[in-house]
């Protein structure tokens, strides 16, 4: 794995490079970020959430909006990064041939996957702690439940930066991999979407009964422990297991991503 | 030194020999030529040149470093102005400049600088903030090469600079690319456009299935290949001994559908005795070019 070490400052020029695209029409790519969550409390949270009763999350009782608000914080990580790294990469690697231009200088393929990497998590980053930030102005106004005054709650966005690089390398991998953009609807379809709906997001994996461990194997499950568990000041053993697997997972993903793209690529 | 050195270089890609051991030398200043047939792996040897292409075997040391080892060195001194549009449409013109600068390292300041006199230099000050989608294909390939300068390469690639262009834009990049070699650039261009080849190129091969089938400057080509002059006829009647008569006056004979091309050191004789023999059959001396060069080395049949 030789090729590990071409990676240097480059992966910070292409990086650059997409934050300069991005900040260019913030406005409207901050957009969703902010009427996603809105819609989402009205709709889940005052609406259904009015017929829900008796939730308890880790022992204790708590209301479903308050429940929901950290899944949608954990929801924009993993498409942030997940649609940057497929969707976003795929165009710029075979429709624009953007990679093909920044390879002719000295920033080398290594660089350009760790950097869309790193711009990846960057966009789980700023969307969840948009998100984030429109929960807690709801919070302070109009939804008092959804208010996190926990300090753990201020780690949130260092851990969606972590949590970012785990689904952006996975999403690479898939990038290097599909024939053509159409065939991204295989990932989307057969992990995102499930992790999306039984995260741990929506409703506590206790509810999957036989089938809760099988929950553990997602990625999400574990960003959605962790959100929850940090929004709300709770301190558990199995936060500790979730950290080391997003951890773990960062390094195990972003060396394939890194590889196959190479065996893609390079020719 | 030479700026480039290549020996018994070979590329194979998935079992197919791209590039098939070839020498060759790029001396200081020179403009080198690629020529030949699509598949010949002239863009391959070029790739591998660039070091975005790894090198299956041989040596190939580029300012002098060895491309397998040191390619992020010698990327940072060349220039490569690729066949294919790869400009950055998520960026504006001038923006397509210094955003290519900074992965060069260069300061944004100088990168600025640099971007306004390249502007100028490919005439297109005025596209300065226009976006990608807005140039016409001569302006984009102008673009291209301002890119290629932005780092003011020691070598410069132009890989088809000139494809698809009107007249106009092709005369503009060859004005150019004279002037950087009059300033000291040493350049490696491929073409499938022999008389931008004649016009540019101090020396050039062409190849064909990896392998050089010539090398030389091209009027020591033409001469060596074709002679001095071509004796063209046009629309010769079927069934007549016309390519007979042709070699047994000592004529090199080449028949393409409506065309024989009858090679030699003294046309204008045997246009004489050929009219005599076929009065009713048109025909022309012409000087050879480097077409003729090319068409007889890799023939006349159409490449797929």
């Amino acid at each position: 794995m030789s090729w590990l070490s071409n990676i240097d400052y480059g992966a910070v020029l292409v990086w650059r490079r997409n934050a300069d695209v991005f900040f260019k029409t913030w406005k409207t790519n901050f957009l969703p970020s902010i009427l996603e969550p809105l819609l989402y409390l009205v709709a889940m949270g005052a609406g259904l959430g009015g017929l829900i009763v008796g939730l308890k999350y880790a022992g204790q009782d708590i209301g479903y909006v308050r429940f929901l608000a950290p899944g949608l914080v954990a929801i924009s990580i993993m498409y942030g990064g997940f649609f940057e790294c497929t969707y976003g990469s795929f165009v710029r690697m075979h429709y624009q041939k953007t990679f093909d231009a920044i390879v002719a200088t000295p920033v080398s393929l290594e660089d350009v996957i760790a950097g869309e990497i790193l711009w990846g998590a960057s966009k789980s980053f700023l969307n969840s702690t948009i998100v984030l930030l429109v929960i807690q102005v709801m919070g302070l106004t109009f939804v008092p439940e959804v208010l996190f005054a926990a300090p753990t709650a201020l780690a949130v966005p260092a851990l969606a930066f972590l949590g970012g690089l785990m689904f952006s390398a996975i999403a690479m991998i898939f990038t290097a991999l599909v024939p053509n953009i159409d065939s991204f609807n295989y990932p989307f379809y057969l992990l995102v979407t499930p992790m999306f709906l039984l995260g741990g997001t929506f409703f506590p994996i206790s509810q999957l009964g036989a089938a809760e461990p099988l929950a553990y194997i997602f990625p999400l499950t574990h960003v959605s422990i962790l959100v929850r568990d940090m929004s709300l000041g709770l301190v558990r053993w199995v936060d500790l297991a979730s950290f080391i697997y997003v951890l773990a997972a960062v390094v195990v993903t972003f060396i394939p991503a890194v590889y196959l793209m190479r065996k893609r690529l390079i020719k | 030194m030479p700026v480039v050195s290549a020996r018994k270089l070979v590329k194979r890609y998935d079992g197919f020999l791209a590039v098939d051991h070839i020498d060759f030398d790029i001396e200081e200043g020179e403009i080198f030529g690629f020529l030949g047939p699509n598949g010949a792996g002239k863009s391959t040897t070029m790739r591998m040149v660039q070091g975005v292409s790894p090198v299956t075997s041989g040596k190939l040391e580029v300012l002098g470093m060895d491309i397998t080892r040191r390619s992020k060195e010698i990327k940072a001194l060349i220039g490569v102005a690729p066949q294919e549009d790869n400009l950055d449409p998520d960026f504006p013109v001038v923006r397509n400049l210094t955003t290519y600068a900074r992965y060069f390292r260069i300061p944004a300041e100088e990168a600025e600088k640099r971007a306004r006199r390249l502007l100028e230099f490919m005439q297109l000050e005025e596209k300065a903030d226009a976006e990608i989608e807005e140039l016409s294909g001569g302006m984009k390939r102008r673009l291209i090469v301002a890119r290629a300068l932005i780092n003011e390469p020691r070598l410069l690639i132009l890989d088809e600079p000139t494809t698809g262009l009107d007249p106009q834009a092709r005369h503009l990049i060859w004005e150019r690319v004279r002037e950087l070699k009059r300033n000291g650039a040493t350049i490696i261009l491929s073409t499938h456009y022999m008389d931008e080849a004649e016009q540019l190129c101090d020396r050039l091969v062409i190849m064909e299935n990896g392998r050089f089938l010539v090398e030389g400057r091209p009027k020591d080509l033409i001469q060596q290949v074709v002679g001095p002059c071509v004796l063209e006829i046009i629309d010769p009647e079927e069934g007549r001994d016309i390519e007979s008569y042709l070699v047994s006056v000592g004529a090199q004979v080449e028949r393409s559908a409506y065309r024989i091309y009858a090679y030699s050191k003294q046309c204008q004789t045997i246009q004489s005795g050929f009219r005599e023999r076929f009065p009713d059959t048109y025909s022309t001396v012409r000087s050879a070019t480097l077409e003729d060069v090319f068409l007889r080395l890799t023939g006349r049949r159409l490449r797929e």
